[in-house]
């Protein structure tokens, strides 16, 4: 008995249209995922080339953990918030019966402010809610509000949680306003012929459809977030142990001892936005057979 | 959702985002004690490093839009007409610096092109100088790409190009006087863009020790009192003015088509 042959696999020949794209294939080789793969491998690798898992063991330290556990704070709640009140403001205009002549601008102002954020926008908070801040001298001298009396400061958490708000609510509005755009009034007419009251048709319809885009801009803005480093860099110098501004420092005079740990919270950082964007890819793939 | 909560969900927002703006302009007019002076502002203009940092970004901006457009629309016309299957692969590809942080793209590069390295950018000040155009053009690339790309959508590539050719075109005559015209509102978008985040960039600049106008911000910021923010106001009006003159050439283009 003879095997049968498996069929010669068809050669491939070569499409010389590939060639057009050489360049830039070539650009982004070298300069994106080149430097990229670099540091993954180097998380791997002892200073004389060897294979380890040292450097990323090195990283369950209580000071690195606790960098990457406030980093995932701030971007978890600047996310969420982000998206709430970038939702409601989105729905507001869509939704909500305001003239129509809102929009437009609004929509211009979410891409500037989506675009002001690094070194200006910490600025623009410390003048406002740092010690001598706009708002911080109007709440004492006016209501007698003292906010450092409260537990506030520019310079932590919810500082740099409402200052990253800045950037996060204009991206939801840029993201979701479209997708609402997308919802038919003809489902709407649908569900109140079937009896259906505003809520149901919002638990039951509207949310399900529009759930992998909220989800996934959630994700966006998480990756956002978690990678931001200027606005931090110049609000709290390096007061506040976040990640990016850890990794900042490690750069600039190897302070963590170890250039390879540096290498190990790279590689963190891209581990963590990584899998937020592929949710924020498939969810959007998902989202898109619903809102074409 | 009541018009009336709409209305306040509207508008409470927009304190949040005008308040820091008050704050800031405010504070960068109070200088001099009891009243509002441009003194600041004055001071900032004067100063000769600003001066060479703002224009370092300005020329820096202006070398990352030439050559990320001179890399995008080549590659998103030839996508569109050749290669049609490839276009998400290419698409999830530009959308990569989204995911990667900047910080590590600039990490990767100084221990990729340092001077020990086969290719030594870090070595000279043209060299570095063209790595961080190359940083910044990687950080562009997500907004380059879709506005040329959504550009040429809007127009038929294929009919065009068999037009030129049959009259004769080259394949740079066709991308230099048939699509680039035809997609230049777009190619505009792009560049704005691309100019607001050059000017604001940080990151990059400073672990690349290059004068940018983003550590000069920073620095400024760790040493003097006002003028930071009359520098964050003019780095608030820069961004303003790059997407309003976005706004402006598409209502152009629209009106004209």
């Amino acid at each position: 008995m003879t095997t049968p042959r498996p069929p010669a696999p068809r050669p491939r020949r070569f499409n010389p249209a590939w060639l057009g794209i050489l360049p830039f294939a070539l650009f982004i080789a070298m300069f994106l995922i080149a430097p990229t793969l670099n540091i993954v491998l180097g998380a791997f690798r002892t200073p004389e080339g060897g294979f380890t898992l040292a450097n990323i063991r090195g990283l369950f330290t209580p000071s690195i953990l606790s960098s990457y556990w406030i980093s995932i704070k701030i971007s978890v709640a600047s996310a969420a918030i982000g998206c709430l009140v970038g939702f409601a403001m989105a729905a507001a205009v869509v939704l909500g019966g305001l003239p129509r002549a809102i929009r437009a601008p609004l929509m211009t102002f979410s891409g500037v402010a989506s675009n002001f954020a690094g070194v200006p926008l910490a600025f623009a908070f410390l003048a406002t809610l740092g010690p001598l801040g706009l708002v911080t001298g109007v709440l004492r001298t006016e209501l007698g509000i003292n906010l450092r009396a409260y537990g506030f400061n520019i310079l932590s958490f919810w500082g740099l949680t409402i200052t990253y708000l800045f950037f996060q609510i204009p991206l939801m509005i840029l993201i979701v306003t479209p997708a609402l755009d997308g919802l038919k009034r003809e489902w709407r007419e649908a569900a109140s012929c079937l009896g259906a009251t505003g809520a149901q048709y919002w638990r039951i319809v509207a949310l399900p459809i529009l759930f992998p885009t909220l989800l996934g801009t959630f994700a966006l803005l998480f990756a956002n977030a978690f990678g931001a480093v200027a606005t931090a860099y110049a609000l709290t110098g390096s007061s506040l142990n976040i990640v990016p501004i850890s990794l900042f420092a490690q750069i600039r005079g190897d302070v963590l001892g170890n250039p390879h740990l540096g290498y190990a919270m790279a590689f963190g950082m891209i581990v963590i936005t990584g899998a937020a964007n592929l949710i924020y890819i498939v969810l959007r793939i998902r989202s898109e057979r619903w809102l074409k | 959702m009541t018009r009336a909560a709409a209305w306040a969900a509207l508008l409470l927002g927009l304190v949040y985002f005008i308040l820091p703006l008050i704050g800031m302009v405010e504070f960068s007019l109070s200088m001099r004690r009891g009243e509002y002076s441009f003194d600041a502002y004055r001071i900032v203009l004067a100063d000769p490093q600003f001066r060479q940092t703002f224009l370092y970004s300005v020329m820096m901006a202006l070398a990352t839009i030439v050559f990320g457009m001179a890399l995008v629309v080549p590659t998103a016309f030839w996508v569109r007409l050749r290669l049609p299957h490839l276009r998400p692969v290419i698409e999830f590809v530009t959308l990569l610096p989204l995911v990667i942080p900047a910080i590590v793209v600039v990490f990767g590069y100084i221990r990729l092109y340092n001077t020990s390295s086969w290719l030594p950018l870090t070595g000279s000040l043209t060299g570095t100088n063209i790595l961080l155009m190359f940083g910044y053009a990687t950080l562009a690339l997500p907004y380059m790409y879709r506005a040329v790309d959504t550009g040429m959508r809007a127009i038929d590539i294929a009919t065009l190009t068999e037009a030129a050719q049959s009259l004769g075109a080259g394949w740079f005559t066709i991308l230099l006087r048939i699509i680039l015209p035809n997609v230049l509102v777009a190619v505009l978008s792009g560049a704005f863009v691309t100019f607001a985040i050059v000017m604001g960039e940080f990151t990059m600049a400073a672990l690349l020790n290059r004068p940018a106008f983003g550590p000069y911000l920073q620095l400024m910021g760790a040493n003097r009192a006002y003028e930071p923010f009359a520098l964050a106001t003019i780095a608030f009006a820069i961004t303003w003015a790059c997407m309003g003159a976005i706004q402006l050439f598409t209502r152009f283009a629209k009106a004209r088509a």
